[in-house]
């Protein structure tokens, strides 16, 4: 069985940071991702991030994993891609993985446990027919690997991620004939729905499937009108012909790994879904795991970013390593995330931090 | 299909290897997914579900949801969202829950 300082699951923002950070206080670190391409769904966000520069605002989240994979090519970080981590044995702190067809064990000091999250499925009559995607999928298709998704779309969902996808469809060739949204408001920023509605595409707020339509696969979705309420009116029924439909209602945090490691775990509407407690540090209910990015609740990559910094940096702390920074990059990283979180958008994820935030620090 | 031309990405296309989907010979790229290269030539249905034949394609591409379960070179359950393709593989649509090889 290989033993190792820290190991870190998952090579998307927050375990890049995590990994990074760790390694530059002096901790020996081994980080597992399961793709052959590291980044996580950076990789296929081609878009301009938000933010300030420390987050790598302005940068397309397609250039963020390179940049990254140069500071931590200086550090000495094993990167073991096409990696899944299968399970983790709490009695004896392994967790258990398969490269190259085969099963292996590592026992970590420390354990950064983030693995992302998984997109929302809809429910509605129909809604397996292939072409019914998540709109992460659809992004995976045409960003990474350069497929056009389908011809028509239409798009559930107008948060950020429902918004810019129509846009990217469009800049994929794909006629988008219109963007649906259950609630009577559109959550995602003005910028991004003024930009797909100046492209001509309209938002029909109070929207939902009804069905969907196909004989192998998607040819015509059926949607219909709500209230306020959420409830349905009979009557309103349209036929749209799409051949594509995608599925931006929201993320849950994936968290097979800590719920077999007993972390203790809440369910947190505002964060998506079951969250572990952790504290301000990022720690666990466990001593020796932390918790970064999306698996810890559903936050932009922004705020994956620096907790998986605050994750690394507490970390390696934890197993007496600090390169004279920790003090400083520390206190950098809380200020960080109390700055990403402090605007009104943030409202609903500061309420649901409350509900999972442990009060003892160990720092 | 293919994106011709992206305002924000160049697609790295560099070695067309050949593949057989239920016997018929496609091709693909060098580094992309079987899903991609299968979705590239307009088949979308890849497995069909164990108890009301329903069709089912992949639904988040990135391995989490098992929805994209094929047979590949003999081997079902293969999620083919995230699974490389490779010269000469031999891919078919899975019936049901598939055969376990002893």
């Amino acid at each position: 069985m290989k033993k190792r300082e820290i190991a870190v699951i998952g090579g998307g923002p927050a375990g890049l940071m995590a990994a990074l950070y760790a390694s530059r206080m002096g901790a020996a670190v081994t980080l597992l991702e399961r793709h052959y391409n590291p980044g996580g769904q950076l990789v296929k966000q081609t878009h301009k991030f938000f933010g300030s520069q420390k987050q790598y605002a302005a940068t397309r989240g397609i250039d963020i994993p390179q940049n990254l994979l140069k500071e931590i090519e200086q550090q000495e970080v094993e990167i073991l891609l096409d990696t899944n981590v299968l399970g983790y044995y709490p009695d004896d702190g392994v967790i258990g993985y398969e490269k190259d067809e085969k099963f292996h064990t590592l026992k970590p000091d420390r354990l950064i446990v983030a693995t992302g999250a998984t997109e929302n499925v809809l429910p509605f009559t129909n809604n397996d027919l292939p072409g019914i995607y998540g709109a992460g999928a659809v992004q995976t298709l045409m960003n990474e690997y350069g497929i056009v998704p389908g011809k028509k779309a239409l798009m559930v969902g107008a948060g950020n991620i429902g918004l810019i996808i129509s846009y990217q469809l469009m800049q994929a060739g794909v006629e988008v004939e219109g963007i649906i949204v259950r609630g009577p408001i559109i959550r995602g920023y003005g910028v991004h729905a003024a930009k797909v509605r100046r492209m001509g595409v309209p938002i029909n707020t109070c929207c939902t499937v009804k069905s969907a339509h196909g004989s192998t696969c998607l040819e015509k979705v059926t949607t219909i009108n709500l209230t306020e309420n959420r409830e349905t009116i009979p009557g309103t029924e349209r036929e749209i012909h799409v051949d594509l439909l995608c599925i931006a209602t929201g993320l849950s945090p994936l968290t097979e790994l800590l719920w077999q490691a007993g972390c203790q775990m809440e369910y947190v509407a505002e964060l998506g879904g079951h969250v572990s407690l952790r504290d301000k540090n990022m720690r666990t209910s466990q001593e020796s795991i932390f918790v970064a990015g999306d698996a810890s609740g559903i936050e932009e990559a922004s705020m994956a970013m620096v907790e998986g910094m605050l994750a690394g940096l507490c970390a390696a702390k934890d197993l007496g390593y600090d390169d004279g920074r920790f003090k400083e990059l520390y206190n950098d990283a809380i200020m960080q995330l109390s700055e990403l979180r402090s605007g009104s958008d943030s409202e609903k994820v500061r309420k649901g931090l409350k509900e999972c935030t442990l009060k003892e620090v160990t720092s | 299909m293919r994106i011709a031309s992206h305002p924000v990405v160049q697609f790295s296309r560099d070695k067309k290897i050949k593949f057989y989907f239920e016997g018929k010979e496609l091709e693909g790229y060098e580094g992309e997914t079987i899903a991609a290269a299968l979705h590239s030539a307009g088949i979308k249905d890849y497995h069909y579900s164990p108890r009301l034949n329903r069709p089912r394609g992949f639904f988040c591409a990135i391995g989490n949801c098992s929805s994209c379960l094929m047979e590949v070179d003999g081997v079902s359950n293969v999620r083919v969202c995230t699974e490389k393709l490779i010269e000469g593989m031999k891919v078919q649509r899975q019936q049901g829950k598939g055969i376990l090889k002893p």
